[in-house]
């Protein structure tokens, strides 16, 4: 029982972790960008759900509406002013790109919410439920649900819209789906706008669990880098795959060497994997 | 020999440094050189062989340590320094081996993993490493104008070791080979050169001089601890500078530290509070406005000024 509710928690956690990692996934299989704003992304989701419950009342679980527009509308605008001047260009360009303009969206975050760590208190929080032994903690499995909901709308978009097909279109072949009539540069756009609402949508989620802090950015980028390679680059279901293992990981590990090694331990394993398979456990060839 | 002389007339002249600067200026040709060490150690693996390394904060953050523990232990100031350079060396021909096989942005994670993986590790080993505590070093019986000399001295001489060694890799096989693989590894290797044992050559080269640089920056602020040393922005930093000087060549990765140290105090002196900002601006400039380094620049102006000499040759 007792290793029954360590794996829940840790599946809970998984959950958010994929949600997190997503969008990230997409932008990096379809764009071939390690985007290091996602962080920032992520965190500024979570200031939009903070001051939304703070100043209007509004629910997290309601302003993920509010984030995740928000930030398409930054996302494309990131994209189609800025990066997709160089996204022909080598790994080191865009990824130096993208790095100053974290330093700057961070610097922004910083000076305007300061670095202390917020909460957001819920008048009415739904509290827990216990379920044949196992501790149910309500409000993070409802933002758990939510998260993995939206990760099944994107996967759906992605198989049964006009603009899905044309992403996975321009992801297998850049210059063929311009030739069959793809904008590819919009594409390019949408996909970094839809890669930036997935990291709104998780921060405004993960509101309800994390302290909010322009500092968390680097750790939230760093869960996204772990749980894409884990789970093999490429696919929605590396994301989802590799964020629930990265969540189970880390609870069973805090559990055998201390909670502060958790993430130590996903590192540790990180390397071995791609030691012994470079494409994750999810992945396919040729997105090295 | 024309060529080399400026070289030397320019190390010389900063060599001379200590004659007319105050500390102040000292600290700052010490600093250069610093950075001057990890971006001409970046540019061997990542400007010559094309590879996205970020193992540069591993390598000083394990220099560091290695030279302060030697030297806590009684170890002479310069043997801990040699010590600290096979430390790296060593650390990186192991870990060269193991994540040398991915290409691109796995690369990249594996070797910025590296220096947390040590972060953690250093961290939590506190009977070693004194923890999050930080370690001192042994204090150096010397007035501190002196030691300001020694410190200024021993990095120049490493970054002028670190520009040889540069020079070296790009006259010799070495560097032959590194470019074939940025090129085309695949083709590479079906040509008969040796892929894994020449980017294990570039890893370690690029560690070498690191860790001693590592090791003489614990010797010189007397205290370490493990998110200093670690920094990701150690890594990052020297990515900068090579872009911005030109990445691939001898010099560019020099001009670029210099011309980064310059922007960085500059922008800390006026702009405190919005640094990292202002830093990211000139990042996101540099991007779009100098693809090539100030190098490439250079090169480009002087093509122009050859074709209007030939021309106005032509006309004659």
């Amino acid at each position: 029982m007792f290793y029954a509710q360590i794996l829940l928690n840790g599946l809970v956690l998984g959950g958010l972790y994929a949600c997190i990692a997503v969008g990230f996934s997409l932008v990096w299989g379809v764009l071939n960008i390690i985007n290091i704003l996602h962080g920032s992304f992520v965190v500024l989701g979570s200031y939009i759900a903070y001051f939304a419950y703070v100043h209007m009342g509004i629910h997290p679980f309601v302003s993920v509406v509010i984030a995740g527009a928000l930030l398409f509308g930054l996302g494309y605008l990131v994209q189609a002013g800025l990066i997709n001047r160089v996204v022909g260009a080598p790994v080191l360009t865009t990824l130096v790109l993208t790095f100053g303009l974290d330093l700057m969206l961070n610097n922004s975050m910083l000076l305007a919410f300061s670095a202390d760590y917020r909460t957001v208190q819920l008048a009415n929080p739904l509290g827990t439920t216990v379920i044949s032994g196992l501790v149910l903690p309500l409000d993070r499995l409802v933002a758990m649900l939510l998260a993995c909901t939206l990760t099944g709308l994107l996967y759906l978009l992605l198989k049964r819209s006009g603009i899905g097909r044309a992403i996975v279109a321009v992801r297998m072949d850049r210059e063929a789906a311009a030739l069959m009539g793809v904008n590819v540069k919009h594409i390019y756009a949408v996909t970094f706008g839809i890669g930036a609402l997935m990291a709104g949508t998780a921060g405004s989620l993960l509101s309800l669990i994390f302290p909010i802090s322009p500092l968390n950015s680097s750790e939230f980028l760093g869960l996204a880098f772990i749980v894409c390679v884990l789970g093999g680059l490429g696919s929605i279901s590396g994301a989802i795959v590799g964020g629930l293992a990265l969540g189970v990981i880390q609870s069973f590990g805090a559990l055998l060497i201390g909670p502060q090694h958790g993430l130590t331990i996903a590192f540790v394993l990180l390397v071995i994997l791609l030691i012994f398979k470079p494409t994750g456990i999810m992945g396919r060839r040729g997105y090295e | 020999m024309i060529r080399i002389l400026p070289i030397v007339v320019a190390i010389a002249a900063v060599a001379a440094l200590p004659m007319f600067g105050s500390n102040y200026v000292l600290r700052l040709g010490t600093m250069f050189a610093m950075y001057a060490v990890l971006a001409q150690s970046w540019n061997i693996i990542g400007g010559y062989a094309g590879y996205p390394s970020f193992a540069t904060a591993a390598f000083f953050g394990l220099g560091a340590y290695a030279g302060a523990i030697l030297q806590g232990a009684g170890v002479p100031m310069p043997l801990a320094w040699g010590a600290a350079c096979l430390v790296a060396a060593v650390f990186a021909a192991v870990m060269g081996l193991a994540i040398l096989h991915l290409k691109g942005h796995y690369f990249a994670i594996a070797s910025l993993v590296l220096a947390e993986v040590l972060l953690e590790i250093t961290t939590s080993w506190t009977s070693l490493t004194g923890g999050g505590m930080g370690l001192n070093l042994p204090v150096i019986r010397m007035s501190v104008d002196a030691q300001a000399r020694l410190f200024f001295w021993s990095m120049l001489t490493l970054a002028v070791l670190a520009l040889i060694m540069s020079w070296l890799v790009a006259r010799g096989r070495v560097g032959f080979a590194l470019q074939c693989i940025r090129q085309n590894e695949d083709a590479s290797s079906m040509v008969g050169i040796n892929t894994t044992l020449y980017k294990t050559i570039a890893f370690v080269l690029s560690g070498l001089l690191v860790g001693g640089a590592g090791a003489m920056y614990a010797s010189w602020v007397f205290y370490i601890e493990p998110p200093d040393v670690y920094s990701v922005m150690t890594s990052i930093k020297p990515i900068v500078m090579v872009m911005l000087g030109g990445a691939g060549t001898v010099l560019g990765p020099v001009v670029g530290a210099a011309a980064f140290l310059v922007m960085e105090e500059v922008v800390w002196r006026n702009f405190l509070s919005i640094h990292a900002a202002v830093l990211g601006i000139i990042i996101v400039g540099l991007i779009f406005f100098l693809p090539n380094g100030l190098f490439g620049l250079l090169r480009k102006r002087k093509a122009r000024v050859l074709l209007q000499l030939q021309r106005r040759g032509e006309s004659a």
